[in-house]
């Protein structure tokens, strides 16, 4: 004889909760975003800020690693240069699948103010990108979003290995 | 009053077009007019062929031949007390003459004066390293080689400073495109994908002013997102960071329950 009675179908229904596989597995790969902790110029202030104690990233199950190996989102945070640029994609292809970027301001979106000979026009032209995300730099809050908005995106993804191809992949 | 300009386009537009315009000139004032750089100018007469000497916002400046350079900083330095090596260059005159001006920028310290060695040499010459006189040398020479191309001897590690090892042609030139020749626009593509990516990747987009509305591969519209490549939709939604009804175990902040305080309880 049951002491509580369990209304299973409802929202609040806790010890039991209904879901899918697919959406077990991507909620909880939505919750332990691991970035890598990589900065290329002054955007790395603000996810270095982001990361800190004030922001703290660290609520959202978002852990800075130091390996590409350990990481599942890659923040390009800066100007990616053209000379820079080779290392950038084999940190990119050096991160396990699944794996996600965020191109975090101007200068990784479009290649910002600097339109010359030596950066490369938007990171996306070696790198398939998630979330782009405005800004010179954006400020924390910003980043917290548009981490939250990546969360939400996974979320409607399905769980199977065989994700759709990204371009340049 | 002042004849209109059409503002389309300005950044394309030379600034001044005026026919009769001069730039202009930093005026020069005689050697004698300065006792220290008279004394200076007087001994390096007696040892090396000096072409040309004037003074120019209280700093010094001597032409002399490419060939005496090393001697010249060495004279400089052991007997005129110009014991610190600020900055050298080049400038790029080649276009008007085929030649590039260097410059070696000086400083006293016991002197407190400042002065300026200068020579010109042709396009392809090659000139002597002053890297075993001043170790400031070292990396300014690399980058003149790595702007300009200007070739030098004598330097123990003559490599590119700032750009890749095989990045083709020297940016500072005045020949070189801002927005760089052909090698630099596909440098990244090349270098990673191979020249047969070049059509699937596409060339660089320059135009910093350019909106596609209707273009979901590159930006959304404000309001207007939809995911990659998607079809455009009128319809205007409002993107939020959480579904509607809320997800696993944490429920959804409604703004409706939000209450902004005042004051601190």
């Amino acid at each position: 004889m049951a002491q509580h009675k369990i209304n299973y179908l409802s929202e609040g229904g806790l010890p039991v909760a209904l879901t899918t596989v697919d959406k077990l597995v991507q909620w909880g790969r939505s919750n332990s975003l691991w970035p890598m902790t990589y900065g290329l110029a002054c955007c790395a202030i603000e996810m270095m800020a982001t990361g800190g104690s004030r922001y703290d990233f660290d609520r959202f199950g978002t852990i800075f690693r130091a390996s590409p190996r350990q990481s599942d989102v890659l923040i390009i945070a800066g100007t990616l240069t053209k000379k820079h640029s080779p290392f950038m994609r084999r940190l990119y292809d050096q991160m396990s699948e699944p794996k996600w970027v965020i191109s975090m301001g101007s200068c990784a979106n479009t290649g910002g103010m600097f339109n010359t000979y030596a950066t490369v026009q938007g990171a996306d032209r070696i790198i398939p990108v998630d979330i782009y995300l405005p800004g010179c730099a954006p400020r924390p809050e910003s980043l917290q979003y548009a981490l939250m908005l990546l969360q939400k995106k996974i979320r409607k993804e399905p769980a199977s290995r065989k994700l759709k191809p990204k371009r340049l992949v | 009053m002042r004849k209109y300009i059409d503002k389309k386009n300005t950044q394309k537009k030379a600034y001044y077009n005026d026919r009769f315009y001069k730039a202009p000139q930093i005026p020069k004032e005689e050697v004698d007019s300065d006792e220290v750089f008279a004394k200076d100018v007087e001994s390096l007469r007696s040892k090396f062929n000096i072409k040309e000497t004037y003074i120019q916002r209280g700093q010094l400046v001597v032409y002399i031949e490419p060939k005496d350079i090393v001697k010249v900083i060495t004279f400089l330095r052991d007997e005129l007390a110009y014991n610190f090596l600020s900055e050298l260059s080049a400038i790029d005159w080649l276009a008007k003459s085929g030649e590039f001006e260097i410059f070696y920028q000086m400083l006293s310290t016991s002197k407190r004066k400042r002065m300026r060695v200068k020579y010109f040499i042709k396009e392809k010459q090659e000139i002597q390293s002053v890297m075993g006189i001043y170790k400031s040398a070292d990396w300014a020479e690399r980058e003149m080689y790595d702007m300009f191309g200007v070739k030098i001897t004598g330097h123990h590690y003559m490599k590119r400073i700032l750009m890749p090892d095989d990045w083709h042609d020297h940016p500072l030139r005045k020949t070189y495109p801002l927005h760089g020749d052909e090698e630099a626009q596909w440098y990244e593509i090349d270098k990673i994908f191979g020249k047969e990516y070049r059509d699937i990747i596409g060339p660089e987009e320059r135009d910093s002013a350019k909106i596609v509305e209707k273009d979901t591969h590159n930006f959304a519209r404000i309001k207007h997102e939809v995911p990659f490549g998607a079809e455009y939709s009128e319809e205007p939604v409002d993107t939020d960071y959480q579904e509607e009804d809320g997800i696993l175990i944490v429920r959804k902040l409604s703004k409706k329950d939000v209450k902004i305080l005042k004051e601190r309880p």
